[in-house]
């Protein structure tokens, strides 16, 4: 039997679809900020949309992970696939509320609880990023062996 | 029930605030309570889903008989009486507002539900029932080719349309059952960009000299923007004769239905207050028109009250801000408006107003969805908002949704402009005249 390595990062179409979020939250964050600095509607108008595009690619990521999660072997709550898996649901549901507050009208669409949502919103799709990517190119396992 | 109601549970469960229950606010009248603002994460939307009349009527109080006069219209919404008795209806759905972000797309969707799934007609149909009794002898296309006319009025032998974008002069002669359209004359262009609340109420004033347009704002609070507001929630003054227009009132958010009051010749309208701060809240109003006005949209509502959400702040417009003069309810939407005076209906309708209320969505208990009736003595509101007609909805499911009303003296009958089931109703007495009725100044 040839020696197999196991994985640690992540599948390469995971780790694409995790880019939306990671790029798009700090770019609602970015046009929040341009938003209150200006008043100008069509900063606001571009985090509803920046938010919703990483809510609809953050669903698909939060679903795999939660399945990478499950079938894994380490269910400790401080690495791995359970960590991972823990930030990337805490993004999507902080976005989901976001993406609501945005909904409001003029000033009440961002505000202060708008940006203090983005901000947490961009801090968990960094960290979860961080936590999938922080093994790429580090290490493989070989098989068979305890890990 | 079937009536929808669209809530996101997870948001719900986080509760960041609360929402819904209108509990047992005194929204109407002239000092309306004013409850704390509620904005909650999920706006609050519930549309009664459409059904059918299956033969049935809406109600009416004793003594009064209702008829549909014309079914199977292209989406009515306002009415003018013509000298001879002749009834025209406006016909058509406006607006291009287009969607900027995912909130228009749901909402649209979701509001949608609640209208006709008919076609505008974009024209004027007449209706004839000269031997009154309830069957139009003459249903003609009068004019055709328009664009979401809406406001109409009359006026020494020319026929004014409100369309969407334009206000048009038709030359009428007596009689006449069809007009072309390529007669008309362009009185002047109406504010058309975006359009989002795209309808052109309209009245001539008592001599007849004056022409007032009622033109919507651009957005609920200003959440498209303020450039796109110039000239949007004001009411314009347009010279009969030269075309010339001023801005006669401004800040008053959606003024849906114009007409003089018969007392004072004053103009007066009803209009459509803010959404998303509650369930009562902002009222709906009725009110007169004061020349040079302007009430609070969208800085403040009724007054001096301050709504958080446009930016930049104008405390120096909100210092300008006057209180409108009746609370008709939050969230009814009341679109038509009409005058009856000289005790011309009798009994407890002596003078005063109806309104046509279109029915809420913005609230979980439904609001509006009736044709209301305002008494007047001196020339002003005075006493309670009664229903008059109801039985709009049922079980939650609305067969009609009102819009225009008009009262015509010399035959005592209430029209009544009917967008979801495409009725014109007819109520009148059920008893014929003890005298024959005076018909107001």
């Amino acid at each position: 039997m040839p020696p197999r390595t196991l994985r640690t990062g992540l599948h390469p179409v995971h780790a694409i679809l995790l880019s939306f979020p990671v790029a798009l939250f700090p770019a609602g964050l970015a046009s929040d900020i341009a938003y209150l600095n200006s008043a100008e509607i069509q900063w606001s108008n571009l985090s509803q949309w920046a938010i919703t595009g990483a809510l609809i690619f953050g669903a698909i990521v939060a679903i795999w992970a939660a399945i990478d999660a499950l079938r894994s072997r380490d269910r400790s709550l401080h690495r791995g696939p359970m960590l991972y898996f823990v930030l990337v649901a805490a993004m999507w549901v902080l976005g989901l509320i976001n993406a609501f507050k945005h909904s409001q009208d003029a000033w009440s669409s961002v505000g202060t609880t708008g940006l203090l949502l983005s901000i947490l919103c961009t801090a968990l799709a960094l960290a979860a990023a961080w936590i999938a990517h922080a093994d790429a190119g580090r290490t493989t396992v070989p098989a068979g062996e305890p890990a | 029930m079937t009536a929808l109601r669209w809530t996101a549970a997870t948001a719900l469960a986080l509760s960041l605030a609360a929402c819904g229950g209108s509990d047992a606010v005194r929204d109407t009248g002239p000092n309306p309570e004013l409850p704390a603002i509620q904005q909650s994460l999920v706006p609050t939307i519930k549309i009664a889903s459409p059904a059918g009349w299956e033969g049935a009527l809406p109600t009416v109080p004793d003594g009064f008989t209702i008829v549909p006069l014309a079914t199977d219209l292209r989406i009515p919404r306002q009415m003018l009486v013509l000298p001879n008795g002749d009834l025209l209806v406006a016909e058509g759905r406006g607006g291009n507002a287009p969607k900027l972000r995912p909130k228009d797309v749901i909402a649209g969707y979701i509001k949608a539900l609640g209208n006709t799934q008919v076609e505008g007609g974009d024209r004027l149909t007449l209706l004839r029932d000269a031997d009154g009794d309830g069957t139009p002898e003459v249903r003609t296309v009068f004019i055709d080719g328009l664009d979401a006319p809406y406001g109409l009025a009359f006026v020494d032998g020319a026929l004014y349309v409100a369309n969407q974008d334009a206000l048009l002069r038709f030359p009428y002669t007596d009689g006449q059952t069809a007009i072309p359209r390529s007669t008309a004359v362009e009185v002047t262009k109406l504010p058309s960009q975006v359009n989002h609340h795209w309808t052109k109420s309209l009245a001539a004033s008592a001599d007849g000299t004056k022409l007032y347009v009622g033109i919507g704002s651009n957005s609920n609070v200003g959440e498209r923007g303020m450039a796109i507001e110039e000239e949007r929630a004001v009411v314009w003054e347009i010279d009969r004769a030269t075309g010339a227009r001023r801005t006669y009132a401004s800040g008053i958010r959606n003024p849906t239905a114009l007409a003089i009051n018969p007392w004072t010749n004053g103009l007066w309208a009803v209009v459509n207050e803010r959404d998303e701060i509650g369930p009562n809240l902002v009222p709906d109003y009725l009110t007169s028109v004061q020349p040079g006005a302007f009430y609070g949209w969208p800085w403040s509502y009724w007054g001096k009250n301050v709504d958080p959400r446009p930016r930049p702040e104008r405390p120096d417009m909100i210092a300008r801000a006057i209180a409108p003069d009746y609370a008709l309810g939050a969230h009814v939407a009341a679109l038509g408006l009409t005058f009856v005076g000289n005790g011309a209906l009798g009994a407890g309708y002596g003078d005063g107003a109806f309104v046509g209320q279109h029915g809420s969505w913005n609230r979980s208990d439904l609001s509006g969805y009736k044709v209301s009736w305002v008494p007047f003595a001196n020339g002003r509101p005075a006493g309670e908002q009664q229903d008059f007609v109801t039985g709009f909805l049922v079980d939650g499911k609305a067969r009609g949704r009102p819009v225009g009303v008009t009262f015509h003296a010399p035959t005592r009958a209430l029209y009544i402009a009917d967008d979801l089931s495409n009725t014109i109703w007819r109520v009148t007495p059920s008893a014929a005249p003890q005298a024959p009725a005076a018909a107001p100044s």
